[in-house]
């Protein structure tokens, strides 16, 4: 765990000194929920489409930090660095899920506000508790995803395109689960308590996905 | 298990795809010893490099490092290789200090260390400059400082010398070169500055070990074939 923080807290210095993944992702999500705002003519939205809406957006907004996960790893020799080091390689899939865990906390902390301005239905702020729930569930599964599908595709030439192609399959159970469990959360007068089964789901998604990333991803480590 | 010697090669073969880039490579460095890897571009100077780094598996024949056989037991060594190659293996946005803690944090290394490497190589008024802004000597300088930071017992260099200027040269030459008393396995473009270092000499061609000997062995004519 020593090795990841180092990692990680290594990732949040450049990403801080750059400024080159957050606020990309800031600005898809903005800009796609000014898009949607215009392009349905609606002030609200509710229910499923109100969630699928927010989960979509942070998904692709998600995929921005898939991409660019490990290209510096890759491009300034990183992870050779990282293998002559005498440390266990799983470190590497923590400290870049927590970095990308992170990343999409932070997007969040923007896009949120802004699909409230935008297109939010006006009893979101009782609702909120249980939103966040949802989405840092969500986030979770993204991060683990997201980085398994960038080891990989980080290998390749097409990597830009390898990220979605791969990871977009890989998190639809989790954007099914997180849309169908915001939807009754995203309509007027809408309680606090979050729908369980689509919590156990996500749970279960996220906990299955992060052993098997564990149990693989030093072999993607391997050249 | 043999610790007396530090590399021990037989039948080392690697392939990328259709192409073989090392066939069948056997040799034998003692502690202490220098061994000079010589051949022109694409001869499979770096392959070995990598392979010995444990970056690389090899695809066929043994090979053992400390007595350790790889990839197998490559965790068992990695902290005692150190490895300068042709990248430089540090941040570009961060400074030089910042990437010398990462690397002493990664090796448990007292961060101590850190500062005594930047003086060794010249870079403490520098070090907190980023990367990116430095000339490619001064990230050579960093580079021979990130590969001895944890004080390697084997150190691979690649090249180690490009971009240095002659006095560069001479304040690395305590870390990486002979007078360090580290074991070495060395490239260079320069046959005649690697076999005045040498004790023993590989000299490859097409991936193929054409002179497995000591430098005084090593003839006019095999030292030119390797270079066409």
């Amino acid at each position: 765990m020593r090795t990841a923080a180092t990692i990680l807290r290594k990732d949040l210095r450049v990403e801080l000194r750059t400024l080159e993944t957050v606020p990309s992702m800031w600005l898809l999500a903005i800009t796609t929920f000014v898009i949607f705002h215009f392009g349905l003519g609606r002030d609200t939205l509710r229910g499923q489409l109100a969630a699928g809406v927010l989960t979509v957006t942070l998904l692709f907004a998600g995929m921005l930090a898939i991409n660019r996960l490990f290209v510096a790893e890759r491009e300034q020799g990183g992870f050779d660095a990282f293998l002559l080091a005498p440390v266990d390689r799983t470190a590497m899939f923590f400290a870049k899920t927590g970095a990308l865990f992170l990343f999409l906390v932070a997007t969040e902390v923007v896009a949120l506000p802004a699909f409230a301005l935008l297109l939010a239905p006006p009893s979101l702020g009782s609702s909120l508790p249980a939103v966040l729930l949802f989405l840092a569930l969500a986030d979770l599964g993204v991060a683990v995803i997201g980085t398994f599908v960038s080891a990989i595709a980080v290998h390749t030439r097409a990597r830009d395109l390898i990220g979605p192609i791969l990871g977009l399959p890989l998190l639809l159970p989790a954007l099914i689960a997180t849309a169908r469990g915001l939807a009754p959360l995203l309509v007027p007068g809408a309680g606090g308590s979050p729908p369980a089964k689509w919590l156990a789901v996500l749970a279960l998604y996220d906990l299955v996905n992060a052993l098997l990333a564990v149990g693989l991803f030093d072999f993607l480590l391997e050249e | 298990m043999d610790d007396t010697n530090v590399i021990e090669l037989e039948g080392l073969t690697r392939h990328f795809g259709e192409r073989t880039v090392l066939r069948e490579v056997s040799l034998r460095l003692a502690r202490g010893q220098t061994l000079a890897v010589l051949g022109r571009n694409g001869a499979g100077k770096s392959t070995l490099l990598r392979i010995l780094a444990t970056l690389l598996r090899p695809h066929a024949g043994t090979v053992r490092l400390f007595g350790e056989p790889l990839p197998r037991e490559g965790w068992k060594v990695r902290g005692r290789v150190g490895l300068l190659g042709h990248e430089p293996l540090l941040y570009r946005d961060l400074t030089g200090r910042e990437n010398l803690v990462y690397h002493a944090r990664l090796h448990r290394v007292q961060p101590e260390r850190v500062q005594e490497v930047l003086l060794a190589v010249g870079m403490q008024e520098r070090a907190d400059d980023p990367v990116r802004a430095l000339s490619r000597g001064m990230v050579q300088r960093l580079t021979v400082a990130r590969a001895v930071l944890h004080r390697p017992e084997l150190l691979l260099l690649d090249e180690p010398r490009s971009n240095l200027d002659p006095a560069a040269e001479e304040l690395v030459e305590p870390l990486i070169g002979r007078a360090s008393g580290v074991t070495r396995v060395l490239t260079s473009h320069d046959p005649s500055a690697a076999l005045a270092e040498a004790a023993l000499v590989l000299g490859l061609s097409g991936g193929r070990a054409v002179y497995v000997g000591p430098p005084a062995g090593l003839d006019e004519a095999t030292l030119g074939s390797l270079y066409r």
